[in-house]
């Protein structure tokens, strides 16, 4: 029994990192068209089939761009600290393959008696750990060491002030990203992953509908976790060349852009299970016959989670860098009191609200959101004094703007 | 310079209204834009398959073609003019009596190295009877150094090539035929 186990745990291991390392090469294309289509361009459409002349739009260009990361010369500069500039790599990618341990990708596969599986199959790596959410913050967590030695080891400038940037943004980051995940755990009441989805399930109430405001305090940060547009400090290619990566080539910097998709993959993912009701889609996937209900179920969270990722890829052509200041400002000043906001709310809501009907919920949720939203910008606390008071207004240049 | 230099001067910013404050109309006005860019049409050229519009083919720098009179035989009158003007040194001609009595001279030979060549068009300005022309021809392409060393013959076959879609000017401005 234990054996089988063991088996079908590999076996769901190497589904998972084959599926989810796939994903991040095709993201990489997929990064590319969203790219090329919003700038007018079309973006790689050449590369198809190897040795034919088939193209397939462009489908191929991954398998070409790994392939050239491959052959690229493996050079170590002779400044670096060996070791951990060789480890940094590893900790990054580990950590981010690490996440997909908890993720449920549906509920459970039927019982086969004729492969000898007596028991449903959970589709879960590691299925029923109770702390599944902690152990995705801890291993989100320890991607900062990947980030931090990887530019501590590099013995760059470049690579240094990348690092301590990313260090310091991911670090702030957690608090308000744990603020908006604490509002759906205390709403369920657990910290599986599976748990929280089921209740989403179950009541028809995606978090993001009664906890819109969790939902945009969580989904801020989430782009600011995984380094993306417009929390792209650590590798702010015009400031910095390339950050933490300045001095890496080959394969290890595959494996730090490779992570980085990988981050951006888990975070669309937590997204999708935390505040849109993971793999639950009203009528789709409420048959209860075995194996249609888990296709269905797995289809709705993948064309969940790709939808996400189009919005994160689309956000990044949309809004520009913010400034360092900025950056934390809005961490400090604005996202942790709206977290905070929306914390009590939802603490309040559960313990007041217990009969209420779904549509208050949803409304007294909306409006927590609102009014504290309206509350922070009245406040203005991103809207910087850096002249000099009170400030010469020169004749005739009032109209110029 | 200090913030308080006298010399710096301050514009009045716009105030933000609530909106503003609120980033929406920032929100709203980014993604219509990038949302209405990622469908809009493309203004890439595929290239082999798609050929880029010249906007005038008159004034065009691409390959060289000697122009042909109106007996088929070589405009060129071995003048220099050209290889004098050339900054890139990349024409050479030899000239040679000419076997025709309306002029003295007709080159012997007349080679371009068009891999030195600077596409500069000042051959095409100097020359006196319109031999020398520069076409629409972008695409030039060989498998050797020799290869892109246009002689006269070659050069006559671009004209050839060229003369139906990019006719010469010269005659309608009154110049030799």
């Amino acid at each position: 029994m234990l054996y089988w186990l063991a088996i079908v745990s590999v076996i769901k291991i190497v589904i998972i990192v084959a599926v989810v390392m796939t994903t991040a090469a095709y993201l990489v294309l997929v990064e590319r068209w969203i790219a090329a289509w919003v700038q007018m361009r079309r973006g790689p459409n050449r590369v198809g089939i190897p040795l034919t002349n088939i193209r397939l739009f462009g489908l191929g260009q991954p398998l070409a761009d790994g392939l050239k990361f491959i052959f690229k010369e493996e050079y170590v500069p002779a400044h670096v600290d060996r070791r951990l500039f060789l480890l940094a790599p590893i900790v990054i990618m580990a950590s981010a393959l690490a996440v997909f341990a908890v993720i449920p990708v549906g509920d459970t596969l039927p019982a086969m008696p004729w492969l000898g599986l007596e028991s449903p199959v959970a589709l879960t790596v590691a299925p029923g750990i109770d702390v599944g959410v902690l152990y995705v913050f801890a291993l989100s967590s320890i991607a900062v060491y990947g980030v931090i030695l990887g530019g501590w080891a590099s013995n760059n400038k470049f690579s240094l002030l990348g690092a301590l940037r990313s260090s310091a943004q991911l670090i702030s980051y957690e608090l308000p990203l744990g603020l908006g995940l604490l509002g759906v755990v205390l709403a369920t009441g657990s910290l599986r992953l599976e748990d929280i989805v089921g209740r989403q399930a179950e009541t028809g109430l995606w978090f993001a509908f009664t906890q819109p405001l969790g939902m945009l305090v969580f989904l801020v940060a989430a782009f600011a976790e995984a380094a993306r547009l417009p929390f792209d400090l650590p590798e702010a290619e015009q400031e910095l060349v390339g950050g933490y990566h300045t001095e890496y080539s080959g394969v290890k910097l595959l494996l730090f852009l490779t992570a980085e998709f990988i981050h951006m993959i888990t975070a669309a993912l937590l997204m999708v299970l935390l505040f849109f009701g993971g793999w639950h889609f009203w009528v789709l996937t409420e048959s209860t016959s075995g194996w249609t209900q888990v296709l269905a179920r797995g289809a709705v969270l993948a064309v969940k989670t790709l939808a996400m990722i189009l919005v994160f890829m689309l956000v990044r052509w949309t809004w520009p860098r913010f400034r360092y200041d900025q950056l934390m400002a809005l961490a400090w000043k604005v996202m942790l009191p709206l977290g905070m906001v929306n914390l009590v709310a939802v603490a309040l809501l559960e313990e007041l609200a217990g009969g209420w009907p779904p549509l208050a919920l949803v409304a007294a949720g909306w409006l927590v959101a609102i009014v504290a939203w309206v509350g922070s910008a009245y406040a203005g606390p991103l809207i910087t004094q850096n002249r000099p008071t009170p400030p010469r207004i020169l004749e005739g240049a009032t109209d110029e703007t | 310079m200090k913030p308080d230099d006298p010399q710096i001067r301050w514009l009045k910013e716009p105030q933000l209204g609530l909106a503003g404050k609120m980033y929406l109309p920032l929100i709203f006005d980014g993604l219509t834009t990038t949302a209405r860019h990622l469908v809009g049409p493309k203004v890439t050229v595929s290239f082999p398959e798609q050929r880029p519009e010249i906007g005038n083919p008159q004034i065009y720098r691409g390959v060289h073609r000697l122009n042909r009179d109106a007996d088929g035989r070589v405009k060129c009158v071995a003048c220099f003019l050209c290889a004098t003007a050339c900054p890139a040194h990349c024409i050479d001609i030899v000239g040679v009596e000419s076997p025709w009595p309306d002029r003295e001279k007709y080159p012997e030979s007349f080679t371009i190295d068009e891999l030195r060549c600077i596409y500069c068009g000042m051959c095409e300005e100097a020359c006196p009877v319109d031999a020398i022309e520069l076409t629409s021809l972008f695409d030039l392409t060989g498998r050797s150094r020799e290869e892109m060393v246009f002689d006269k013959e070659k050069l006559l076959a671009v004209y050839d090539a060229t003369k139906d879609k990019e006719p010469m000017t010269s005659p309608s401005k009154g110049g030799t035929l």
